[in-house]
């Protein structure tokens, strides 16, 4: 997985509630038996016109916002399917960091394993980095995972929480599935306990 | 010993490890794989020469690609579906899974085949990647959806890296009136904590309502768990799980099934448990409910009237102002003359046997309203069989239904079941997400006996009105 430390960037405002993962990437787009390519078709229903054209007043057409890392969302962020592809067309965009009122809980964790950070902060918060985001190009925030930090394009700072094991796993780009395999011996002698206690498993 | 609930317990007996900071790594009992959110994962588990480390406990079925018209017998004729079908069919030979193929009467919607062949039983931890994983809930087993990296954690490990969650209880006191169904309660429960209510908590749903629910009625329940913002839903074990179990193909039998019986006769919720959240509705308040709008949270009963972006505040304001456009709606109509050009009734929250007599109920003898598109697609090649001997689909077809074969067809619209721009479909699925049943189709949630009563008045109805 793709390390995440720190970005500088511009950030994209998207002040929708309940974005959901068929907005995010839409079902057509599901038939890929890849991770990647879906970048072009994120948040297509909205990003294009009926007849394939780019729709000019989506955020993410204009050309202030084209090479966007950071979103700024409302609240219930990734609500709705489970499809990993949400956060695959994100990171295929180029999109390293999402920060939201709050994030629907399976779109959360897939974030984190794909190199994306999702980030939580308060309403007032969010509302401010929407407006230093608004001013386009020129507003460039930073994100500081090791330090857990936002900062705005004017230096303002705020603090940001994040489960320690994720931001371990984050910050080294480390992939669940071996930190696992190393407890193969605890899972094992969960087996066998479990063929006693529970044999119709 | 501290009182728990019933989550409390599955937690606890399925925890494999546990670090300082909270980080678990929890063990599953059954991994329920479909064709959309698994190739990823297959093809992470061959670059990395990872093989299934409980093949036995992988169940795969293919259903969101699958066409529901009889020509598919020849086929699917979408490229990139086939290519998608016939990979889960490789690793499927590939790797030794437990396997129903296209072509197999079992198939179906994986959510309904799971219960159907008795592979989730109480107590168990049941993961898939998708989000209405939450159905098995219903029989008190922890179940919820994953992303495809997941997929192949546990595929990999038989185990899942996980945070616990707060718990909460939905109570629904109570009776129903007639009319009144599972969907409707589940709808309701959104509409009161909204889609993000859940969030952080697994669910518990008790009270008088549910436990008079028959298995269907409770995994209609638990499926929309995940609109609620829920990790899980779930409802204790009881009789009538039981009952549904028995002698089901993969369950337990003779002293195994006993044994079974005595653990999950413990699985329920102790009187002074904590709860971080509780809900409590009165079932004899819950009426015949429809959403409005673009979110499932967008639940009124079917006797109001559209509402204003004014009425409400924050930025729901702007949402239902969107909503409101997309759904070619004006504030103050009556949701019963809001006018329907699709019925679709299947999918995993309201595609099971008793969904399907509920409709044959209200449109015996009847005509689905002249120029109307109306599909029902049941959830499994077993369903589907059971309802032709029923009767039921002579019911159906008399009454000019399009009869269909088991798929997730127009909930998701993946297969060749869509909604056009505009058009609009009472559907008893779970979205109603821009775009989710086809590019600008407009959709509205509602329970069978509804999207039945709405097949022969051509508009959203009151379903006690043509009881």
């Amino acid at each position: 997985m793709d390390k995440f430390t720190k970005i500088t960037g511009v950030a994209a405002p998207l002040p929708l509630i309940n974005v959901d993962t068929d907005m995010i990437i839409p079902k057509q787009f599901l038939k890929t038996i890849k991770r990647s390519g879906l970048g072009v078709n994120l948040f297509d229903e909205m990003r294009y016109q009926d007849d394939g054209s780019e729709n000019p007043d989506f955020v993410l057409n204009k050309p202030a916002y084209r090479s966007a890392e950071i979103l700024i969302a409302g609240d219930n962020f990734g609500c709705g399917s489970s499809r990993e592809h949400a956060p695959w067309a994100i990171k295929d965009f180029g999109i390293r960091c999402v920060i939201a009122p709050s994030f629907a809980d399976i779109f959360f964790n897939n974030c984190f394993k794909n190199g994306i950070l999702p980030i939580t902060l308060p309403q007032e918060q969010i509302d401010m980095l929407m407006k230093d985001a608004e001013k386009g190009e020129n507003a460039r925030m930073t994100v500081d995972l090791e330090a857990q930090t936002v900062t705005t394009s004017d230096g303002e700072t705020f603090p940001f929480e994040v489960d320690a094991f994720k931001k371990h796993c984050l910050l080294e780009g480390l992939d669940d599935i071996a930190l696992t395999l190393e407890k193969a011996p605890a899972i094992q002698s969960f087996e066998a306990q479990a063929a006693v206690s529970r044999p119709w498993v | 010993m501290s009182p728990k609930t019933l989550y409390d317990k599955i937690w606890d007996a399925h925890l494999v490890d546990t670090t300082e900071d909270g980080t678990s790594l929890l063990y599953i009992d059954r991994h329920l794989v479909h064709e959309v959110t698994s190739p990823q994962a297959f093809e992470g588990l061959r670059m990395s020469g990872r093989d299934v480390h409980a093949p036995d406990k992988t169940i795969a079925v293919p259903d969101h690609n699958v066409p529901t018209t009889p020509d598919r017998v020849n086929g699917i004729e979408n490229e990139e579906s086939r290519i998608q079908v016939d990979a889960l069919d490789k690793n499927a030979r590939d790797f030794g899974i437990n396997y129903y193929p296209v072509d197999d009467i079992r198939q179906g919607i994986v959510h309904i085949v799971g219960p159907e062949q008795g592979w989730t039983l109480p107590g168990m931890t049941v993961v898939c990647g998708d989000s209405h994983t939450a159905t098995h809930g219903a029989f008190g087993a922890l179940a919820h959806g994953i992303g495809t990296s997941e997929v192949e954690h546990v595929l990999a490990t038989q185990t899942l890296i996980q945070t616990k969650s707060k718990n909460m209880k939905v109570e629904i006191t109570g009776k129903l009136h007639p009319g009144v169904t599972a969907k409707d309660i589940t709808l309701s429960v959104i509409g009161r904590t909204g889609t993000a209510g859940g969030t952080g908590h697994v669910i518990e749903y008790c009270g008088e309502a549910i436990r008079d629910l028959s298995m269907e009625g409770r995994m209609t329940v638990c499926n929309m768990a995940i609109e609620g913002g829920a990790r899980a839903g779930l409802i204790a074990p009881d009789e009538t799980t039981f009952e549904y179990i028995k002698g089901r193909p993969h369950a337990p039998k003779g002293a195994q099934w006993e044994a079974a019986l005595a653990w999950w006769k413990t699985l329920y919720s102790d009187d002074d448990a904590h709860w971080d959240k509780v809900i409590t509705l009165d079932a004899g308040e819950i009426a015949p409910v429809v959403t409005w709008g673009t979110s499932p949270e967008d639940v009124l009963p079917i006797t109001a009237t559209v509402p204003a972006p004014e009425d409400f505040s924050g930025g729901k304001v702007d949402a239902v102002r969107r909503a409101l456009e997309y759904m070619g709606l004006k504030p103050g109509m009556k949701l019963t003359d809001i006018e329907i050009d699709t019925v679709f009734i299947g999918s995993c929250t309201n595609g099971r046997i008793e969904d399907l007599r509920a409709v044959a109920e209200i449109v015996k003898g009847k005509k689905v309203k002249d120029g109307m598109r109306a599909m029902i697609v049941p959830g499994s090649g077993l369903v589907r069989a059971q309802a032709e001997e029923e009767g039921l689909a002579d019911i159906f077809l008399e009454a000019g239904f399009e009869w269909r074969l088991a798929g997730c067809s127009m909930c998701l619209a993946m297969n060749p079941d869509q909604l056009s721009p505009g058009e609009r479909c009472a559907a008893t699925s779970n979205r109603n997400f821009e775009g989710r049943q086809g590019r600008g189709g407009r959709t509205h949630l509602l329970s069978p006996a509804m999207a039945a009563a709405a097949a022969i008045t051509g508009r959203l109805t009151d379903v006690r009105e043509v009881m």
